[in-house]
């Protein structure tokens, strides 16, 4: 978003903006990425979050001794610890899916027509799915235990949970190295090829070290967004941030004016961890576009 | 699929290369029709015409990086146009060179230069750096090992490529205008390495465009267009006393 602006538009109006930007553009090449925005937002987050307060505060019954704030103080521990919660069932889903979705993206360029036929399958079907239908559909499908013998392996709910959220993980990630694998010159194939390499070990040694730059970016995006669907898993009745904020709100008789601060303080546990992910994808894209 | 090929014992004094009668289509489209050309031990073959005549897939015919639809193509003896064909042999006697240097972005210059032999050949890995060292010094890039392909001109890194294919031990070599994408200066810095490589008595294929580098090193110039061969020879005739009108209008255009 630097350079092109100044030579992409020729609309009077855009052009202090433009300027703008560039002279950011210039800066951020010289110093790093300026932290003004990361703050500025943050800010704003922040304002909402006391105008908020002040709103219950406004709506608050006089006499009541106690306010919003303190309610929120209140619940803090259980409500974070419903985030940890969170964090977990989103590392887990995305270890699996990057594991799975990994092996599918192979597939997906295998010299086997029915590999390849069926990874492609697998593949678009889960990336074209609806995340809470897939959800629902593990929770019903998946029973809450196994049974070999006589050890029994407990199936609880999160664990259901979080293989539905890994299933579009590892679709998203099939098409992520698919793309990476790709985007490799075929001229890297061609002289591999030619030095008499096999197919696997050109694969392995020549083209997926190549792919690694390209994948991340994606990759963290993905998870991102894996993190801020891991609040779905509240509407299957895991103990996650979400259920917690609405378990201490029913415990408190559902005092409306709780709601607004209780909702805005996930929404700010959930920006403060995702947006450092964010800002580090756009940076990681940029020093890789600079060097590919 | 090949029927009167079984050469089981060559001897250096056949061809290396035997192309007979080759046809191969991508789909529809015939890009080589009736192909032949023969090329013994030692000799440098220069193919020139004009661009989409079929040069290139003729030359990635021979190490079979594509497949053929008709003909034969012999390479020691070893018919190439047969389904149990074994692609990897094949290629570990035949070393190619491209237009595009396609030095693996992520590894040094010696790395490139070792990792076929170590990987593909199974050879001691001290043994082969000694060698890649001796061959990254014989195509004047001392100093260079650690350097990324990034980090190399154009120039530099075609001598990587070459040393990289001379690093399996091939019988032939095959280049692919491999000067093509280079400027001026740096065009002779690698044309001396292939020279030298000549003066060896290494058997090579080029496709080229340098028509002096082909007069002077070449042993037979093929001109092709599209798909046939349209007249051969030694250089000297080659370029005195061209017969074919396409031929002529062809180096009037270009020499
Ligand atoms: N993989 C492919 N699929 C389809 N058509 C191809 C493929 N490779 C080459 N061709 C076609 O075959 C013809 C010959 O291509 P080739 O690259 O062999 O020509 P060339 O003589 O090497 O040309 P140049 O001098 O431009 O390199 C061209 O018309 C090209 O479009
Ligand atoms: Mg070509």
């Amino acid at each position: 978003m630097s350079g092109p602006v100044t030579k992409g538009t020729d609309l009077p109006v855009l052009l202090p903006a433009a300027h703008k930007l560039a002279a950011t553009a210039a800066a951020e090449r010289l110093t790093g990425p300026v932290p003004r925005p990361t703050l500025r937002l943050g800010l704003l987050l922040f304002a909402i979050f006391v105008f908020s307060i002040g709103l219950a505060h406004a709506q608050a019954v006089p006499d009541e001794a106690e306010t919003p704030l303190d309610a929120l103080w209140r619940w803090m521990p259980v409500l974070l610890e419903g985030f940890v919660f969170n964090i977990a069932i989103s590392f887990i889903a995305m270890m699996m899916g990057t594991v799975v979705g990994t092996l599918l993206g192979l597939g997906q360029i295998s010299l086997m027509p029915a590999v390849r036929g069926s990874s492609w399958f697998v593949t678009q079907f889960f990336r074209n799915a609806p995340w809470l239908v897939l959800l629902f559909l593990v929770m019903l499908l998946v029973p809450f235990e196994f049974r070999f013998g006589n050890t029994v392996i407990p199936f609880p709910g999160w664990i259901k949970a979080t293989i539905g959220l890994a299933l579009p993980v590892m679709a998203n990630v099939s098409e992520i190295v698919r793309g990476a694998i790709n985007s490799v010159p075929s001229g890297q194939w061609e002289s591999s090829e030619s030095l008499a390499f096999s197919r696997r070990q050109t694969i392995f040694s020549i083209i997926l070290p190549q792919c690694y730059k390209r994948m991340i970016p994606p990759w963290m995006n993905l998870y991102a967004i894996l993190t801020m669907a891991t609040v779905l898993a509240s509407i299957v009745g895991v103990d996650e941030m979400m259920t917690q904020t609405r378990r201490a709100l029913a415990a408190e008789g559902g005092a409306t004016q709780l709601l607004v601060p209780f909702y805005s303080f996930v929404l700010i546990c959930f920006f403060v961890y995702c947006y450092p992910i964010a800002r580090l994808t756009i940076r990681l894209e940029r020093r890789f576009a600079v060097k590919l | 699929m090949a029927p009167d090929t079984a050469v089981t014992s060559w001897t250096p004094d056949q061809p290396i290369v035997k192309i007979t009668d080759l046809h191969k289509s991508f789909g529809e489209f015939e890009v080589l029709s009736g192909i032949d050309m023969s090329v013994m031990k030692g000799d440098v073959v220069c193919i020139i015409g004009p661009s989409g005549s079929g040069k290139s897939t003729l030359l990635r015919c021979v190490n079979a990086l594509v497949d053929i639809q008709k003909g034969s193509i012999l390479v020691e003896g070893q018919e190439i146009n047969t389904p149990g064909l074994d692609k990897l042999a094949l290629r570990r006697k035949v070393g190619m060179v491209f237009q595009q240097y396609n030095l693996f972005p992520h590894k040094t210059a010696l790395q490139n230069v070792m990792m076929a032999p170590v990987m593909v050949l199974k050879q001691d890995k001290a043994e082969v750096e000694d060698r890649a060292r001796k061959l990254l010094a014989k195509v004047r890039l001392v100093g260079k090992e650690d350097a990324y392909p990034g980090e190399l001109s154009g120039g530099q890194q075609q001598r990587v490529a070459i040393a990289r294919s001379l690093a399996m031990g091939p019988d032939l070599m095959l280049f692919d205008e491999v000067t093509a994408a280079l400027d001026p200066e740096t065009v002779k810095e690698v044309l001396v390495t292939i020279r030298e490589l000549a003066e060896d008595n290494m058997t090579c294929m080029l496709v080229t465009h340098e028509m002096g580098f082909a007069r002077e090193v070449g042993d037979h110039v093929y001109f092709t267009d599209q798909g046939r061969i349209i007249e051969h020879g030694p250089p000297s005739d080659f370029f005195t006393s061209a017969k074919d009108p396409r031929t002529r209008e062809f180096l009037s255009q270009i020499l």
